[in-house]
């Protein structure tokens, strides 16, 4: 991928976030909160950084990406449908009978998937065995896993979290495996801090001896730039902490334990994508792409 | 002539393997000693992993070195291993991952060490699992061949391999076929289905049996999933009369998967020898003896059953 500039990437973002609405209105369940959280880090890494063919989505020598944290798989499916894995009207099959787009990412059912997830803390051992098979086989494919706070109280991460570092050392050090974490401060049930605080976390990581950046997780130019000091650490692994707003973009959503996994309704859809865009509550003027998602969410919200 | 555990065999193979295939890499939890990798990791140190006491994070790693062309055998004790049921489950089975998972030390037959390190559910766990192929090789000769049948394999398979040294049943020349089970005794009276650890056992029982006039039928059931159907049901046909023996739970294991086969296609009188309760510490003759896993007990239980 050449770089987007940022301008591009935040159009494309935007365009993200009404998709994540739309499917999920449409499918009727799923979860908004961590879809709308990770958006813009997947946006950066689709359009900006990974190297993938979607026509041939088994390329040996593609970047590969495990959404850890795999509920918030809608995000990934509206970057697929973008970068042409399949077609976007595929999208509306979200969580369907038949649909490849399950509720959890499935590898087998589509291809570009890289790793069934969604049986949370397992992501990242796979992502170390990807990045070690990789180093192994001499390519410079690299390996992105994007983790879930709620996620890494799993003890398999923290099996992980002491292997990475170690394992394939120092012939095949894992410096080709930067993982993510999706920090938007909010599990199932409620605030990560009540249910079981995960801090001090920058301290955590490096004291199992990875690199470790923290950032703005919505602030694009702060990903491009954090993806980039992680490309050029070499003999250790990368940790990005990426503070985010769980439903980030829809008010309402916002750092709300209500909305991790509920779909919304039509007419809250359509309140959520006329604040996506900017639009005042009633009236304005919605670009022609987003006008007839509106009208077709409208015309749900009747029926 | 008494031979190798079916681990060491495993450990021999993989050398031999390890030097054609260079996908070929293992995985430890810290028991590369007892799973036999051990000389593999000091022959190719660079394609050898040790994880420390992980299991979990070996399987997803296992998994994720499958799904970037490598080879991996994930290694550790049966029930240190199928206990990340899950990891298995998710990581592995439903991704495809075409992980060669071993698990060895399995059953009472482990002896001392008692129950905890005892793989006794390992069959009824992953036979739940649609896409793992699960295969107990009876003795050296067909351990090494299963291991490099594995290799080829493009799927995830679960290989499961005993402690305890095994008597050779089978000459030099034999080839595994996978899928199959063997009929390593003709017999007209009752069939035998036996695997790993007391088929030799199962075979000792039915020359027993022959001096009292009951001609077994005893098959070697290497393929535990999926059962070959038609050389069960050709004996159970043939015979009348089932007797699965394993060293495993009695529930769920052989014994559930013939179970359940003969029940739909040919219901069939059945009786399973396997282990009931759980295990505990003491000497493998005597556990076995215990469970009526030994030849008396074998020969004791199918009188008892065709007498019935």
């Amino acid at each position: 991928m050449t770089k987007a500039d940022l301008g591009q990437l935040q159009q494309i973002a935007r365009e993200s976030r009404v998709q994540i609405i739309r499917m999920l209105a449409h499918g009727g369940s799923g979860h908004p909160g961590g879809s709308l959280s990770v958006i813009d880090i997947l946006t950066v890494l689709y359009f900006s950084r990974m190297r993938y063919d979607a026509k041939h989505p088994l390329w040996e020598d593609r970047d590969r990406l495990v959404l850890s944290k795999g509920h918030c798989v809608p995000a990934q499916y509206v970057c697929m449908a973008r970068a042409g894995y399949f077609p976007e009207s595929a999208l509306l099959t979200l969580r369907k009978l038949g649909s490849p787009l399950q509720g959890h990412p499935d590898r087998v059912a589509l291809p570009g998937i890289e790793a069934a997830t969604g049986s949370l803390g397992q992501g990242l051992s796979i992502s170390v065995g990807m990045a070690l098979g990789l180093k192994l086989a001499g390519k410079s494919a690299r390996v992105y896993c994007i983790v879930g706070d709620g996620e890494i109280q799993e003890g398999q991460v923290w099996e992980a979290a002491m292997s990475g570092p170690k394992v394939g050392a120092p012939d095949h050090s894992l410096d080709n495996l930067c993982v993510i974490l999706d920090y938007n401060g909010i599990q199932l049930d409620d605030h990560v801090k009540k249910v079981l605080d995960i801090e001090p976390i920058v301290d955590k990581w490096k004291a199992f001896n990875w690199a470790v950046i923290e950032i703005d997780g919505h602030d694009l130019g702060q990903i491009e730039k954090a993806l980039d000091q992680a490309e050029a650490i070499h003999g250790k692994p990368v940790f990005i902490v990426a503070h985010t707003v769980k439903g980030k973009g829809v008010s309402f959503m916002e750092d709300n334990p209500e909305w991790h996994g509920k779909a919304p309704s039509p007419a809250e859809a359509v309140r959520a994508v006329r604040e996506i865009l900017g639009l005042p509550p009633n009236g304005g003027e919605p670009p022609a792409w987003a006008a007839s998602i509106l009208a077709e969410l409208a015309a749900m919200e009747k029926k | 002539m008494p031979g190798k555990s079916s681990r060491a065999a495993f450990g021999e193979a993989l050398l031999d393997l390890g030097a054609k295939d260079e996908r070929i890499v293992t995985l430890d939890a810290d028991l590369s000693k007892s799973t036999m990798t051990a000389k593999f990791a000091k022959t190719y140190p660079g394609r050898a992993f040790n994880v420390g006491i992980a299991e979990s994070t070996m399987i997803g790693m296992a998994a994720g070195l499958a799904l970037s062309g490598r080879v991996p055998f994930a290694c550790s004790f049966a029930c240190f291993l199928v206990g990340r049921f899950e990891t298995i489950r998710v990581s592995v089975a439903y991704s495809q991952a075409p992980v060669k998972l071993v698990g060895t030390h399995v059953g009472v037959a482990i002896g001392e060490d008692g129950y905890t390190q005892m793989g006794l559910e390992d069959i009824a766990c992953l036979r739940s699992l649609p896409n793992i192929p699960i295969v107990q090789p009876a003795d050296e000769i067909e351990a090494k061949q299963a291991i490099a049948w594995a290799v080829e394999y493009p799927g995830p398979v679960y290989l499961r391999l005993t402690r305890q040294n095994l008597e050779n049943v089978h000459q030099a020349g034999f080839r595994f076929q996978f899928g199959r089970a063997e009929v390593l005794r003709p017999g007209t009276d009752v069939s035998i289905l036996a695997t790993g650890g007391p088929l030799w056992n199962a075979l000792e029982a039915a020359k027993r049996l022959e001096s009292e006039g009951i001609q077994a039928e005893v098959l070697n059931v290497a393929t535990i999933k999926p059962l070959d159907e038609e050389t069960i049901l050709r004996s159970a046909g043939k015979t009348g009369h089932v007797v699965t023996v394993e060293d495993h739970s009695v529930s769920g294991g052989l014994g559930g998967a013939v179970a359940e086969m003969l029940s739909e296609v040919m219901p069939t009188p059945l009786r399973k020898l396997a282990v009931s309760g759980f295990g505990e510490s003491g000497d493998q003759k005597g556990l076995y003896a215990k469970h009526g896993l030994d030849a008396a007990g074998i020969a004791g239980s199918v009188k008892k059953f065709l007498s019935r």
